[in-house]
C-alpha cells in the first residue's frame, strides 16, 4: 500500500519536475544559456494565474491560461531585456558571455522574486484544482487533479517530441543544438530559432508554474528552490539533453518521495543533492549528457 | 576696529537661539514616539503596523495624551531577525522612540530582546509566543525587565487549545486520540511540550508527534503517516506555513479534522488564500470578528475591516491594545523614562480588544507575559464555516456549532448523535 502510494505520488511530482526542466535544458542545448531566472518565471505564471482566477472569478482554466501567457511574457522579457543584449554585446568578450548571462539571469530572477513578494506577499498561493475530487487507484486515495497533472505533463512532453522530431522548425532547433555554426552557414537565422526556443520555454515554464500552483502551491519564497531543482535535474540528466532531463526528473522525484515517506519529510531534498554531487564527481557530463 | 562677530557676541547669540528653540519645543509638546516593527509581506505580520497606526490615529483624534500626539515609526523586518535588530537600533538611536512593538515571530523577538535590555527600551511583542521571551525576563530581571510579552506564551496557547479541545472535541464529539503536527520553530518547542502534557489530561491520547520543516511544500507524506495512526483529530502548531497544508489536506480529502493553532487561518483572507479549502479547520485566535470579548473588540475589528478590506490577524488585536496601554502607562508614569515606564507597564490593567490584560510579576514563572485564564485573556477558538470564522469557544462567549466537510470522518458516537 505504501509502495503504491509512493509510486503514484512520485510519478506525478516527477512528471511536473520533468516538464519544468525540459524547457530549461532546451534553452541550454540550443543557445548555451543557463537561465537562473527560471524559478521566477514559474512564479510569475503561478501568481498571475492565481490572481486572475481568484479576483475575477474566471474559473481555474482561464486563470491557468492567463498564467501561462504571463509566464511566456516573462520569458520574452528575460530574453529581450537580459539575455539578448548580453549575447549581442561587443563590449563584453565573447568568452565571457555565458558567465554574464548566468549572473544577469540570477539577478533578474531575484528582481522578479522581490517584485512578486511586494505585490503578492510571501504567502504561498494555491489555484483551485482544475479537476476536484479524489479517486481510488488500487485502494490509494489520489486527488483527481494529481492524475490529470501527470497526464497533462506527459501529453505536453509528447507534443514537444513531435514538434522537435517531426516538424521543420523542430529540426532546426535540433540542428542548432548540435552545430549552430553549420546552421548559420546553411542560411538559417539563428535569432529566429532562439526566439522559437524561448517561446517553447516560456509556455513550458508557465504551464509548470500553474500546474504546481494547483498541485502543491507556490509562493515567492519558492523561486530559488524551483530554479535549484530544475538546475540539479538538468545537471544530473546531462546539460542540454531532453531525455536525460526526463530520466533525471524521475530519479530525483522518486528519490525525494521515497525519502519523504520512508525516512522523514524533513530530509526530502538531501539524497537527491548527494546523488548530484556523486554524479558530478563520477560522470560530470550527467546521465545522458553529450558535452 | 573690533570684528563684529567677537567670540562673546557669538556665544550670546548662540545662547539666545538655544533658549528660543528650547521654548519652542516646550510649547508644541513633544510627541510620544512608538516604534513598530512588523512583517509587511507576511499574512500574520502585516496587521501589526496597521493596527498600531489605527490606535495612534484614534488617540490623536481624541486629543492625544496630555496634549502630546502619538507618532508611530513603522519598520519592516522582512521576517528577518537581522533586519529587525537593525530596525530596533535605528528606532532607538536615531528615531528616539519611547517604546517598541515588535513582530509575531519568536526567532525575531528573541533576537531583539537582548537589545531591549542593552538599550533600556521598553519593548512588547504582540504575537510571538516562545516561553523563552518571558523566561529571560524572569532569570535576569534587572537587565531584561524592559521586555514585555503582549501575547500568550506557547504554554498558554497550548493550554487554551487543550481546554477548548476538551470542551468541544472530547465532550461533544467523543474524540479520544490525536496526532500533534507542528512546524519546527522556536515557538512550537514549548507549545509541543505543553500539548503532550495537557492533551491526555483533556481526554486526547497522543498517538504521534510530528515536527516538520517550515520549508515543506508537499505534505502528502506527512498526512499519510498521520492517517496510518488513525487518530480522531490532528492538533496543529503552524504559523509560518498554513496555505499549503490546508489546501493539500482538503484536496487529498484527509478524513481527519484539523484543530489547534494555525496562525494564518486567523486572518479573514485565509478563505480566499485557500480557495475555501479551510472549510472545517479549527484554530485558536486572539479574538474573533463579531465576538465581544470586551466592548472594543467589535468596534475595532469592524473599523479595521473598513479601512483595510480584511479583518485583523490575531496580532492586530494585541498590537492595537499595546499602543493604548503603552500610552496609558506613559500617562500614569508622567514620563517616558524607560525605568518609570517599565514600572507603569507592570501595573497594566487594561480592558482591550482581546480581554483584560495584566502581566505576570517578577516572581511568577512567566515574568512580564500576559496573564492567561478566565477573567483575563484566553483567546477564542474559531472554525471556518462557509467563508466565515465562527467562534466555537469559550462557551460563555460564543455558541457556534461544529460542522465539518463531508470527507472528514468523526468518531462513530459523534456521527450517531
Amino acid at each position: 500500500m505504501l509502495a503504491l502510494q509512493i509510486l503514484i505520488d512520485g510519478f506525478a511530482i516527477s512528471a511536473l519536475y520533468g516538464l519544468a526542466a525540459v524547457g530549461f535544458t532546451m534553452i541550454f542545448g540550443v543557445s548555451g544559456v543557463l537561465n537562473l531566472a527560471h524559478g521566477g518565471i514559474m512564479l510569475v505564471a503561478a501568481l498571475i494565474g492565481w490572481f486572475v482566477a481568484s479576483s475575477f472569478d474566471t474559473g481555474p482554466f482561464l486563470g491557468a491560461a492567463v498564467g501561462i501567457l504571463a509566464g511566456l511574457g516573462m520569458a520574452y522579457l528575460t530574453y529581450f531585456v537580459v539575455v539578448r543584449p548580453i549575447q549581442r554585446s561587443r563590449i563584453l568578450p565573447a568568452a565571457e558571455h555565458e558567465i554574464f548571462i548566468l549572473t544577469g539571469t540570477l539577478l533578474w530572477g531575484i528582481m522578479i522574486q522581490v517584485l512578486m513578494n511586494y505585490l503578492f506577499t510571501d504567502n504561498p498561493v494555491t489555484m483551485r484544482p482544475m479537476f476536484p475530487g479524489v479517486v481510488y487507484l488500487l485502494g490509494v486515495r489520489t486527488p483527481r487533479n494529481e492524475i490529470m497533472i501527470a497526464a497533462i505533463c506527459w501529453a505536453v512532453i509528447g507534443l514537444l517530441w513531435l514538434l522537435v522530431n517531426r516538424t521543420r522548425a523542430g529540426k532546426q532547433l535540433l540542428a542548432a543544438s548540435i552545430n549552430p555554426r553549420g546552421l548559420t552557414l546553411l542560411g538559417f537565422e539563428l535569432s529566429s530559432i532562439y526566439l522559437l526556443v524561448w517561446t517553447i520555454y516560456g509556455l513550458l515554464a508557465g504551464l509548470a508554474g500553474v500546474l504546481l500552483a494547483s498541485f502543491l502551491g507556490v509562493g515567492s519564497a519558492n523561486a530559488g528552490q524551483l530554479t535549484a531543482s530544475a538546475f540539479s535535474i538538468v545537471v544530473l540528466g546531462g546539460l542540454g539533453s531532453v531525455s536525460g532531463s526526463l530520466v533525471a526528473a524521475y530519479v530525483v522525484g522518486y528519490l525525494e518521495t521515497i525519502t519523504a515517506y520512508l525516512i522523514a519529510p524533513t530530509l526530502r531534498p538531501i539524497p537527491a543533492l548527494l546523488l548530484l554531487v556523486l554524479v558530478v564527481y563520477v560522470r560530470p557530463q550527467g546521465l545522458l549528457g553529450r558535452r | 576696529m573690533s570684528h563684529p562677530f567677537s567670540a562673546r557676541r557669538v556665544l550670546l547669540c548662540a545662547t539666545m537661539l538655544t533658549a528660543a528653540l528650547g521654548l519652542g519645543t516646550a510649547r508644541a509638546a513633544e510627541p510620544i514616539k512608538i516604534g513598530v516593527i512588523g512583517e509587511e509581506a507576511a499574512v500574520a505580520g502585516a496587521s501589526i503596523t496597521r493596527a498600531a497606526q489605527m490606535a495612534a490615529d484614534e488617540i490623536n483624534a481624541a486629543g492625544g495624551v496630555d496634549g502630546r500626539k502619538i507618532e508611530i515609526f513603522a519598520y519592516d523586518d522582512h521576517s528577518s531577525a537581522a533586519d529587525a535588530v537593525r530596525a530596533f537600533q535605528r528606532a532607538v538611536n536615531q528615531d528616539k522612540v519611547n517604546a517598541v512593538i515588535v513582530s509575531y515571530i519568536s526567532e525575531v523577538v528573541l533576537a531583539v530582546e537582548p537589545w531591549a535590555a542593552r538599550l533600556h527600551m521598553p519593548t512588547i511583542t504582540p504575537g510571538a509566543a516562545s516561553n523563552d521571551i518571558s523566561k529571560h525576563v524572569h532569570d535576569d530581571y534587572a537587565n531584561y525587565k524592559y521586555m514585555f510579552h503582549g501575547w500568550l506564551t506557547s504554554a498558554f496557547i497550548a493550554q487554551a487549545i487543550c481546554d477548548a479541545s476538551h470542551d468541544n472535541l472530547v465532550e461533544k464529539l467523543h474524540m479520544k486520540t490525536a496526532v500533534v503536527m507542528s512546524e519546527d520553530a522556536a515557538w512550537t518547542t514549548p507549545l509541543d511540550v505543553r500539548y503532550l502534557e495537557c492533551l491526555p489530561k483533556a481526554g486526547l491520547q497522543v498517538l504521534d508527534h510530528i515536527r516538520f520543516n517550515p520549508d515543506t511544500t508537499d505534505f502528502t507524506p506527512i498526512f499519510n503517516a498521520i492517517e496510518a495512526k488513525h487518530p480522531d483529530v490532528i492538533i496543529t502548531g503552524i504559523s509560518h506555513v498554513g496555505v499549503q497544508p490546508t489546501v493539500q489536506w482538503h484536496d487529498q480529502q484527509v478524513p481527519i479534522p484539523m484543530a489547534g493553532q494555525s496562525s494564518q487561518a486567523t486572518t479573514s483572507t485565509f478563505w480566499k488564500d485557500t480557495n475555501g479549502a479551510t472549510e472545517g479547520v479549527i484554530t485558536a485566535s486572539a479574538a474573533s470578528a463579531g465576538v465581544a470579548l470586551s466592548p472594543t473588540t467589535i468596534s475595532f475589528s469592524e473599523a479595521y475591516e473598513k479601512k483595510f478590506g480584511a479583518f485583523p490577524a490575531y496580532d492586530g488585536y494585541t498590537s492595537y491594545d499595546e499602543v493604548h496601554y503603552i500610552t496609558e502607562a506613559i500617562k500614569r508614569a508622567g514620563s517616558t523614562d524607560p525605568d518609570k515606564l517599565v514600572d507603569a507597564l507592570e501595573q497594566t490593567d487594561y480592558l482591550g480588544t482581546v480581554g483584560r490584560t495584566q502581566f505576570y510579576g517578577k516572581d511568577d514563572e512567566f515574568t512580564h507575559a500576559m496573564k492567561y485564564g478566565k477573567g483575563f485573556v484566553t483567546g477564542v477558538d474559531i472554525q471556518w464555516q462557509n467563508g466565515k470564522q465562527v467562534c466555537i469557544w469559550p462557551a460563555d462567549k460564543c455558541q457556534g456549532k461544529l460542522t465539518f466537510p463531508p470527507f472528514v470522518k468523526l468518531p462513530p458516537q459523534a456521527a450517531t448523535q
